[in-house]
């Protein structure tokens, strides 16, 4: 059969595909059967927090830092509880990352605030002596960008139903509402409503006076998405 | 009727081998950089404050990754392709303008497709997947130059003389259809300029912005079935194609065994794509699948570990050649390194090692051994032996190749050993406790620890890029050295010395 095979190409070709189609074919098709539901409390992506995704996958963060807390208790100790599967379920991409260069982000939002990461971005080395993460101090001064967070958003809700506008339940019995705006106008005065907030508790006197301005720091999208992950 | 031998035309090698080199430069400097701004991090600095965008590691990361992949190792995989292709099908480019055209076209769509991906991971524009970081305008064109490719592959194999697929065409047929599967399903996505707001705006953000299909743990499965793969039929699949032909050819010996041959590529090609769930042990994916991926994993080894001692035998009788020949020690060295990077990914892969192993440097380790010793190590030497013949002169220096091979040897042993003790030693620390129970280190104690390990890794990786330097240099002189008289090179290639 081989001898056969290897003089009719197409045959060979077939052949080959099949073999190699195989463990696609059985491990992957019946888990997207049943695709991650989020479990409760897990909310979309405001905004604001989704332009600054879109800042931490354009610096490659995800290198260096993986998002994903396995399940032992030398990694529960030092991240929080173990990741679930409908944790992940609005994360398109997912950003589990493959190499702890840096620490685990998964829940940083439960342990660092707006100020420690404003001082750890512009100086690591102020904040943690010895670290080796270089200062991403540009992100001070480039604007983040709304309108293609804003795109996403409406891409997500009409393809794959991401519940923007309704009501999501919490752990602790009561909802919240994640808003997208009507029009891009609005979704830019709903993420800089969400940015005043996070300026507020920032020092940089550029980053206060730009958002003053109506214009929104990379620094405080990113600051905004990493103080979503809990 | 062809009188006498056949005439290949090498256009189309001689513009991929171009490519494979100046690629490979590139690759590997950014590789260098990389390294040495980890053990000293105002390297980061590189070219000062204003451009550190461009030069911190994050953004240089996934340019290094993919320069080696889809640059230096994909050029080496089209060049040996308009190469082994013609010589085991026994047919030439010339034969078929058609062919030729397509060849050239390949070429050229491939050089915009890097311009354009090169740009794009400089500007940041990345969707986060490992080797698949191209946004859907480069998906689409690399789709186009990869059917291209296919066209002409299947075209060549349509007009052959020698009815009989060689062991290489086995390869670079499966390299085609497995790249081809993997990319398009790990590239599915949605480009949100299509978004309409409720108040009927359209077009809104970024135009080549898209978002995946997949979310999360499904997200997860594809592209870790696709990167792990990307492994298989980027520095596996293509290179034991050239190893299948190169090392016979130089050597002037057959194939050792040729049922162990079909034993291994259909081995290869069935437990290879199962092995991808190892990338995800204790993650969230379901248990099954990281168990069935631990298993193949570990059966992998079969397969990998056949085509490696095929190899090795295929020398029987014949190892003084090991001693005489530069090249061959290129290739026999290679093969030893790909025995031993399929022994330890299964190691890796076992889940009670992978606890430890995952997220460290010892996972960066093991790809660079595999990559550096095998892949590197294999391509070099198929443009070696590719060189005289495609030039028609003696390769121009023996002795700079031999000096060649012990510094980068000694380059790739400095890198894994440095990286298995900082992999290892940080595993261990981050599950350590006291005898409270409570963690023993914090994170950045973790951290200086690897300084040395890292000093170390930058070195074995500079030493590596010295000697594909010298590597490019011998190449480069080869053009213009002693003619060969020789009408057709039999086996051993001629060197200057």
């Amino acid at each position: 059969m081989f001898h056969w095979l290897e003089k009719h190409p197409f045959f060979f070709a077939v052949g080959v595909f099949i073999v190699i189609s195989f463990a696609g074919l059985i491990e992957i098709l019946p888990s997207f059967a049943q695709a991650s539901r989020p479990v409760i409390g897990t909310a979309p992506y405001s905004t604001l927090e989704l332009a600054g995704r879109h800042v931490y996958i354009s610096n490659s963060c995800n290198a260096c830092h993986s998002q994903l807390v396995r399940p032992f208790k030398s990694e529960t100790d030092r991240y929080g509880h173990y990741s679930l599967s409908g944790e992940y379920a609005y994360d398109r991409p997912f950003l589990w990352g493959s190499k702890r260069t840096g620490p685990d982000l998964m829940r940083v939002g439960n342990y660092r605030t707006t100020d420690w990461h404003e001082n750890h971005m512009k100086d690591p080395q102020s904040v943690v002596p010895g670290s080796v993460m270089p200062a991403y101090r540009w992100l001070f001064t480039n604007s983040s960008d709304i309108e293609t967070a804003f795109a996403e958003q409406l891409t997500v809700e009409k393809h794959f139903g991401v519940p923007y506008n309704k009501e999501i339940p919490l752990k602790d019995g009561t909802t919240k509402v994640v808003k997208i705006g009507q029009s891009v106008a609005e979704a830019k005065a709903l993420a800089l409503e969400e940015a005043k907030v996070i300026a507020a508790d920032m020092k940089d006197q550029d980053v206060k006076d730009a958002v003053a301005r109506g214009e929104i720091p990379e620094i405080v999208a990113l600051i905004a998405y990493m103080n979503s992950l809990k | 009727m062809v009188k006498g031998p056949l005439e290949y035309d090498y256009t189309v090698a001689k513009m991929f081998m171009f490519t494979t080199v100046v690629l490979g430069i590139v690759g590997m400097l950014i590789g260098v950089i990389l390294a040495f701004q980890l053990a000293f991090p105002q390297i980061n600095l590189l070219l000062g404050e204003g451009l550190a965008e461009y030069t911190n590691f994050s953004r240089l990361r996934p340019l290094h990754t993919d320069a080696v992949i889809f640059g230096f190792t994909l050029s080496g995989v089209f060049a040996t392709w308009y190469y082994v292709g013609q010589r085991v099908l026994k047919v030439s480019m010339a034969e078929s303008p058609l062919l030729m055209f397509l060849g050239k076209l390949h070429f050229w769509l491939y050089v915009a497709t890097v311009a354009a991906a090169v740009i794009s991971l400089f500007a940041g524009i990345t969707t986060s997947k490992e080797y698949a970081e191209f946004e859907w305008p480069i998906d689409i064109a690399i789709v186009i130059l990869w059917v291209v490719w296919g066209i002409g592959m299947f075209g060549l194999i349509g007009i052959r003389r020698e009815k009989s697929l060689y062991i290489s065409v086995w390869y670079y047929i499966a390299t085609f259809l497995g790249v081809a599967m993997l990319y398009l399903f790990n590239n599915m996505e949605v480009p949100t300029m299509f978004a309409t707001s409720a108040a009927g705006e359209s077009g809104i953000g970024d135009w080549y912005h898209s978002v995946s299909m997949y979310a999360g743990t499904n997200d997860a499965l594809v592209q870790w079935w696709y990167g792990h793969n990307a492994v298989a039929f980027g520095f596996t699949v293509p290179i034991v194609a050239m190893i299948y032909y190169f090392l016979p050819k130089e050597s002037g010996q057959a194939i050792y065994s040729y049922k162990l041959s079909l034993l291994s590529f259909w081995g290869l090609m069935f437990v290879y794509l199962w092995a991808g769930g190892h990338h995800l042990l204790y993650s969230t994916v379901p248990d099954w699948m990281q168990t069935m991926a631990s298993i193949f994993s570990v059966i992998l080894i079969l397969p990998s570990w056949g085509s490696a001692i095929n190899m090795l035998l295929t020398m029987k009788g014949e190892w003084q050649q090991v001693a005489a020949s530069p090249l061959i020690k290129f290739m026999v060295l290679g093969s030893t390194f790909y025995m031993f990077s399929t022994l330890e990914g299964p190691i890796q892969a076992i889940k009670s090692v992978n606890a430890i192993a995952h997220f460290t440097d010892w996972i960066v380790g093991h790809v660079h051994d595999g990559v550096l010793g095998w892949v590197g190590f294999m391509i070099m030497a198929a443009l070696f032996h590719m060189a005289p013949r495609v030039f028609k002169r003696e390769l121009y220096s023996k002795s700079l190749m031999a000096v060649q091979f012990w510094i980068q040897t000694l380059g790739v042993v400095l890198y894994f050993t440095s990286m298995w003790i900082a992999g290892i030693t940080q595993g261990m620390m981050w599950r350590a406790h006291d005898e409270f129970g409570n963690l023993a280190y914090s994170f950045i104690d973790t951290v200086t620890v690897l300084h040395p390990y890292y000093a170390i890794r930058g070195i074995g990786g500079l030493l590596y890029l010295t000697g594909f330097l010298m590597f490019a240099y011998n190449i480069y002189k080869t053009m213009t050295s002693r003619p060969v008289e020789e009408h057709e090179l039999q086996n051993a290639s001629p060197m200057g010395a």
